[in-house]
């Protein structure tokens, strides 16, 4: 567990055909704490947090991963969990050959048993071999988390963390909110504010525009 | 203790884990091998009733065996990206590993279904069209090895770049055609020597020119690749 662990974002501006979503946006946040996004539609929340998971690159500033020796060397996908709308699992595998995929394609030897733990921890057990396109939203939603936690990011993002769940999905993402805080660094990006218990520090979209 | 594995060990873990999730998606779908089979499976079959009778000169087939490959390729070969896009898992690919684990993952797949598909292709040229006959097979064999790793290096480059353009279809054969060019006049040269009976020497030329062309293309594309996928 890597207790010095932090993210500081400096002068981060994206522009995408020649439209500016967002500029100027700076924030610090370390580990055991909670980073809110919050802003409008369209303002920009799921393109920050492509950018901290380095899917998108910003047009300007930059992020940085800081703590132990070995924080810089650490390819990014490997400290983050991502769970997102517009992240989609392979619809023709079962939960458990996503899963197992997951970690192959990370470079790690896939732990059964482990993966067995995820699915029940999200609930999904008992559907670990049917193929995801035969799931409900909530289910993929849930699914999406398994994928996020499979090798114990230290960062973990949320893009709209509640959207499709049921109460049981709601208060699994709420533990799962919990444990973060104690293993990591924990992102949310949503509109909904009751999604969220506490938070240490706020990105508000809103106030660029 | 078990020793952790370097970063060379996990990249080639990954990209071994992405041609097998890439080949077991296809064995459930059939997207490409349907697409790819059919294709060669029609070609060859208007070829013959076309000919009917007559036996067209051995340079002309020489000539329409590697039109029937790249034609097949352009049908089949885009689908490893295209699909990560059309079904919104790119970026999930994205998250977990890096570009180059992924493009030599995409690579060694497309270049198992093309060695594949041309082994295919050969075989039903060689049944159906008589007047094919090869008399230096070693220069037969090397030129269709040298050429699938060509066509399949080409594709997966030009795959990557398409499946983020609107129009997926038609962009494909009209961007690798002036890629592909020196690639299929060699390969045609090759073929032809292989059928007019030359020496093994006598390709050395022909071989040389793949054997650079699959090394300027896939370095290009390891290096290039990154800035595709990524934005």
């Amino acid at each position: 567990m890597n207790t010095h662990l932090r993210i500081s974002a400096t002068n981060l501006k994206k522009v995408f055909n020649r439209r500016t979503i967002f500029r100027n946006i700076s924030f610090s946040v370390r580990f055991g704490e909670v980073l809110l996004v919050t802003g409008k539609n369209g303002s920009g929340k799921s393109t920050l947090v492509k950018i901290i998971s380095d899917v998108l690159s910003p047009s300007e500033g930059e992020i940085e991963f800081s703590g132990s020796d070995n924080v810089k060397t650490i390819a990014r996908a490997n400290l983050i969990g991502l769970v997102s709308p517009y992240l989609q699992m392979y619809d023709e595998f079962s939960a458990e050959e996503n899963l197992q995929y997951a970690l192959s394609i990370r470079g790690r030897t896939p732990d059964i048993s482990h993966i067995h733990e995820l699915l029940g921890k999200v609930f999904l057990f008992h559907r670990k071999s049917d193929p995801v396109r035969t799931y409900s939203s909530g289910m993929k939603q849930r699914m999406k988390y398994a994928f996020a936690l499979a090798h114990n990011p230290p960062v973990l993002l949320l893009d709209e963390p509640t959207s499709n769940l049921d109460t049981d999905g709601i208060a699994m993402v709420k533990q799962i909110m919990e444990e973060q805080t104690q293993i990591g660094i924990l992102i949310v990006a949503t509109n909904d504010l009751s999604d969220v218990d506490r938070f240490n520090a706020q990105v508000d979209l809103n106030a660029q525009t | 203790m078990r020793k952790p594995e370097a970063a060379w060990q996990q990249w080639l873990r990954s990209s071994i884990s992405i041609f097998r999730k890439d080949w077991h998606s296809e064995l459930r779908t059939r997207y490409a091998i349907s697409a790819l089979v059919m294709f060669v499976v029609t070609t060859i079959s208007i070829m013959v009733f076309a000919l009917g009778s007559e036996s067209a000169p051995v340079d002309v087939l020489s000539g329409m065996l590697w039109v029937v490959i790249f034609f097949a390729a352009m049908s089949g070969l885009s689908r490893t990206f295209v699909a990560e896009e059309e079904r919104g898992t790119a970026m999930t690919l994205q998250l977990l590993t890096s570009p180059s684990a992924i493009y030599f993952g995409k690579l060694f797949f497309n270049l198992v279904l093309m060695i594949g598909v041309n082994t295919f292709t050969v075989l039903l040229y060689a049944i159906f069209l008589n007047g094919f006959i090869v008399k230096t097979s070693s220069i037969f064999i090397i030129t269709i090895a040298l050429g699938s790793i060509g066509l399949a290096a080409s594709s997966t480059i030009i795959a990557a770049i398409i499946a983020k353009a609107n129009t997926k279809g038609t962009l494909y054969p009209v961007l690798s055609f002036p890629i592909l060019l020196p690639l299929l006049l060699t390969c045609i040269n090759a073929t032809r020597l292989a059928t007019e009976g030359a020496f093994l020497n006598e390709a050395t030329g022909e071989f040389q020119f793949l054997v650079s062309y699959i090394v300027v293309v896939v370095t290009a594309s390891s290096v290039l690749f990154e800035y595709i996928w990524k934005d």
